[in-house]
């Protein structure tokens, strides 16, 4: 096809270069902005810019069509130089119908472009978002805007009049259009779109063919229409060099999970029950069976927490992953591995709580939960990861933690990092940790103790199917050593201090706590998690303002790093930023004594690079005028 | 390939040191004898073995073998074995479990475990009675009984574990008594030899909190009577003179019906544990005293494809077209691009 080779006529309208942009496609749930977003975010990468996507869509499948409850969104921020986040104000909005711009034009920036389908600006469209007026038409937008009315769904319909497509094929390829467009205004080849339609439609021509002609007539339109005055270009971002994929959080995590079992020399297997949003990595593992990957769908999440432990126990790395709600379900069984001493991990994607709560939206609110939610003093080891290839390395380093010490480890992600997605520079194998397992093998003659342990205070791992080595482990408190039944007042303290002793333990074999910034100075910025990008980038404001701020930004939330509490008196103050109503500062608190400052937002999005530069500035701008005045 | 020859174990080899905690005169101990004496002639080396149980006084069943062993948490045994099994198939996974742990708290756990095959064997003590915790009524208690939770009677509807067992596609469903030793070793050997799960109903006498609760079927005198001993390709004949059977009505009941008169073995019903269609061993599952004689033994062993192995081949299927999976591979696995 002569399409494949494609190549468009240089811009006859002027461009204007832009240093980083940020694109978001919203419309109904059933309008395709998701994949219109993902198509984007791909010619983008492979045009060489960085990029980060926040993909922000509706709890129901099929909300009804129209109307606030249905809108789906999927943002794009690309840039000429490294971002860490997804964008704070919006460049270029495209709203596909009355209650996607309701729900997004207060993102979008002074100035910004706003491309609406005026097509679906009718009578019932405004009233089902609520509009009295119609909001193209009243002047609102106009002054703040650059407001552009495209009717995508009749220049679709005209585009493809001889495709032979029925009016629902049709009007289902008009997010194309759109793409096409924005192709255009930003100056991205079309090329990898092109190829994917091919792949996707390519056993039946007519769609296939349909959806070139719409992508193509989309970026025409722009072309030679003349309401555009300019187009944008966002030169390649100098990325450093290697081979790079696009990767979101719970690919990243999977993949995490399949590397760490093949550097161990052993198979993975991992329990779930679908949850959003972590089922995606049991979708992603399920593709992975020639790994050595076994995968289990439960019939609930306490069933896949269960048989996780069973795998563990039968010598698979194991484990399971789930939401907040499931996290909740899981907790006795997560107890049981912390009594048994096997590792198991349990990646918490977390949403918004409490109860079914916010199942898309992104929050940080089960820290408290994963480090103390469950009977009896359990302890067990929390990491965080903080981008989404960070749940890669964050997932390698669970399941070397939980091995090296026969412990649970529960690793947190978030619903923004785990549906988000950026460039991935792929790491050299080379420099992976090292995973090394000895399961004890019979024979000595000697009676087995399942409850010995070695320096870091672990037991061994002695697996079914080893002779000699018969043993029985469960749930009722152990006696040291031999691991029998015991209910003695003296060996329980004894066992409940080894327990926690040994969580202690990983503290001496985890990094010291690094900062970015000076070690010393007026506040500490420490944060968690997904909030890494956002928090960094506004530090790095504040700094080139000639703040002396620090950021810190915590992947081991138990045990922390040991050096944390010295970090924490190097500076006059410390702001800690979260998704949650202040669960690491309670911690911090609680550990260290510092009077940490919270700065807390719940509403279901991550922060925003300027909501946060400005929280520092306002509270600098307290005790440094009243320390200097 | 060389063949081991394996020591030849004794009943002995299968004891733990544990001291046992059951109350004296318990129906545990010997469902307990009865697994640890038919286990040599499995010719499964004792590492091989892996109990899996959950909470209740039966859950203590593991700390007594000398295999492997998992006292897990309350209902989660079947789940816990699911995660034992398809980690390594290789291995003999026995669940034992109660009336309350499995119906009750763990009711979801024991219909999936069995609807999927899993090659695992569930031995379900049903004592009618919560007895760890001191005596409250359970799943499969008759309605009225008074317990402690329940002093004027209970109006809780109990359920048939077996009939839960068929509706769950159980592809091995058999009935045996604490009391009826011989019985007991057989059927535990018939379960051990099947493949997928199989799942015993094992009537348990809990002498401390619900004293003769299966009094009606073990009962020197009256038992003869009261149970139906099924026998494969043979016709359900019962009675201490062999002179009952069973057969179908015309509505498609069961009824029972003394021979002689003209009703000759041939109008019984015969029994035929390997139908495919379950529907006449569901309908064995629902019979009850005092209506009718209660059947013992294997109600239903069918063939069906095992989970794990589906598990499994699906990986060996996947090397077979992708081969083994590597590192390298897996970190180019998606659509990669180079920056120079
Ligand atoms: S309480 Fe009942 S079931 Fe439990 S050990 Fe005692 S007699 Fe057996």
């Amino acid at each position: 096809m002569s399409t494949d080779t494609l190549v468009m006529p240089p811009s006859t309208k002027p461009i204007e270069s832009l240093d980083e942009v940020t694109v978001r496609f919203a419309g109904d749930s059933g309008d395709g902005m998701q994949l219109a977003g993902m198509q984007f975010t791909n010619s983008t990468v492979i045009f060489g810019n960085d990029i980060s996507t926040f993909p922000d869509y509706p709890a129901e499948i099929r909300a009804p069509a129209g109307t606030l409850a249905g809108v789906s969104g999927f943002q794009v921020n690309f840039s000429s130089h490294e971002v860490h986040t997804p964008g704070d104000a919006v460049h270029t909005l495209i709203a596909f119908n009355p209650a996607a711009l309701k729900a997004n034009i207060a993102d979008v920036r002074q100035g910004g472009i706003v491309i609406a389908n005026e097509d679906s600006f009718g009578k019932t469209d405004l009233k089902k978002a609520g509009y009295e007026v119609n909001p193209l038409e009243d002047g609102t937008l106009s002054g703040k805007y650059q407001l552009y009315r495209v009717p995508i769904g009749k220049l679709t319909g005209n585009a493809l009049k001889d495709s032979g497509l029925g009016a629902k094929d049709i009007d289902r390829c008009k997010n194309f259009f759109a793409l096409g467009l924005v192709y255009w205004l930003y100056g991205r080849p079309m090329e990898t779109t092109l190829k994917w339609i091919d792949e996707k439609f390519g056993k039946n021509p007519q769609v296939c063919e349909a959806n070139k002609t719409v992508l193509k007539s989309g970026y025409f339109y722009g072309e030679t229409c003349e309401i555009f005055p300019s187009s944008y270009k966002v030169p390649k971002a100098k990325l450093p060099a290697g081979k790079y994929r696009r990767i979101s959080g719970n690919e990243a995590a999977a993949l995490g999970c399949i590397a760490a079992a093949q550097i161990a020399g052993k198979d993975l297997f991992y329990a779930s029950y679908p949850i959003t949003p972590a089922s995606d990595i049991l979708h992603t593992l399920a593709k992975y069976k020639n790994f050595r990957v076994k995968t289990f769908q439960a019939e609930d999440e306490i069933a896949a927490m269960a048989s996780a432990i069973g795998g563990a126990f039968a010598g698979d790395i194991a484990v399971t992953g789930t939401s907040g709600p499931g996290l909740a379900l899981k907790g006795e069984g997560i107890g049981l591995a912390v009594m048994t001493e096997l590792p198991v991990v349990i990646i918490d994607v977390q949403r918004g709580g409490p109860s079914t709560g916010l199942p898309t939206k992104t929050e940080q609110a089960d820290l408290l939960q994963a480090v103390l939610g469950r009977n009896g003093e359990c302890p067990l080891c929390v990491i965080a990861a903080s981008s989404p290839s960070d749940c890669f390395h964050a997932a390698i380093e669970a399941v070397r933690i939980a091995t090296k010490f026969m412990v649970p480890v529960i690793l947190l992600t978030d619903g923004y990092i785990a549906n988000g997605e950026e460039p991935w520079l792929l790491p050299d194998i080379k420099s992976l940790p090292k995973i090394e397992i000895k399961h004890p093998t019979g024979g000595n003659g000697h009676p087995f103790h399942p409850y010995e342990r070695n320096e870091m205070l672990a037991r061994p791992w002695a697996i079914p199917g080893t002779k000699g080595l018969e043993h029985r482990i469960g749930g009722l408190e152990k006696q040291d050593i031999t691991g029998n039944v015991s209910y003695d007042p003296e060996n329980h303290e004894r066992m409940i201090h080894l327990r926690a002793k040994k969580v202690a333990t990983i503290a001496q074999d985890i990094p010291l706590q690094t900062v970015m910034g000076p070690e010393k100075g007026d506040l500490l910025v420490i944060g968690w998690g997904g909030t890494a990008g956002a928090i960094r980038s506004a530090v790095e404001r504040v700094q080139a303002q000639g703040h002396k701020v620090a950021a810190a930004h915590l992947r081991y939330m138990n045990p922390f790093p040991r050096n944390l509490g010295e970090i924490l008196k190097n500076y006059k103050k410390v702001l800690v930023p979260e998704l949650n109503m202040g669960q690491l500062r309670m911690l911090l608190r609680a550990n260290f004594l510092v009077d940490a400052i919270g700065y807390n937002k719940i509403k279901g999005k991550p922060f925003l690079i300027a909501e946060l530069e400005m929280k520092i500035q306002e509270l600098l701008a307290t005790f440094l005028e009243t320390s200097q005045g | 390939m060389a063949i081991e020859a394996l020591p030849q174990l004794t009943p002995k080899d299968f004891a733990s040191d544990q001291d046992i905690r059951w109350c004296p005169g318990c129906g545990d101990y010997s469902i307990l004898a009865q697994t640890k004496k038919i286990m040599p002639d499995l010719g499964i080396p004792r590492e091989k073995i892996v109990f899996v149980s959950g909470i209740g006084c039966s859950s203590r069943f593991p700390y007594y073998m000398s295999t492997y062993g998992f006292h897990s948490i309350h209902g989660r045994a079947p789940a816990v074995a699911t995660g034992v099994k398809v980690a390594n198939p290789e291995l003999s996974v026995w669940v034992a479990t109660g009336d309350g742990d499995g119906l009750s708290i763990g009711g979801n756990h024991l219909v999936h475990v069995i609807r999927r095959n899993l090659d695992i064997k569930i031995l379900l003590f049903n004592n009618r009675i919560y007895g760890l915790t001191k005596g409250q009524y359970s799943p499969t208690s008759e309605l009225g009984k008074k317990t402690k939770s329940t002093p004027m009677g209970s109006v809780d509807n109990p359920l048939h574990p077996l009939s839960i067992a068929i509706g769950a596609e159980g592809s091995f469903v058999a009935r045996s008594m604490d009391v009826n030793v011989k019985h007991l070793g057989e059927i535990l050997t018939r379960a051990a030899h099947h493949k997928g799960t199989a799942f015993i109903e094992i009537y348990q006498n809990c002498n401390v909190f619900n004293d003769g609760a299966w009094e009606h079927v073990s009962n020197r005198e009256t038992k003869d009577d009261t149970t139906l001993f099924l026998e494969h390709g043979k016709p359900m004949i019962f009675g201490k003179n062999r002179d009952k059977g069973i057969r179908l009505n015309g509505k498609m009941e069961p009824e029972v019906v003394q021979l002689g008169n003209g009703i000759k073995e041939d109008d019984l019903l015969f029994h035929d544990e390997k139908a495919a269609e379950p529907s006449l061993a569901f309908m064995l599952s629902r019979m009850r005293y005092p209506e009718f004689p209660e059947p013992m033994g294997v109600l239903r062993a069918v063939d069906a494809p095992l989970f794990e192995k589906g598990v499994h081949d699906q990986m060996k299927a996947a090397e077979a077209k992708n081969g083994r999976g590597t590192l390298e591979q897996l970190l180019n696995s998606g659509d990669t691009w180079v920056v120079q």
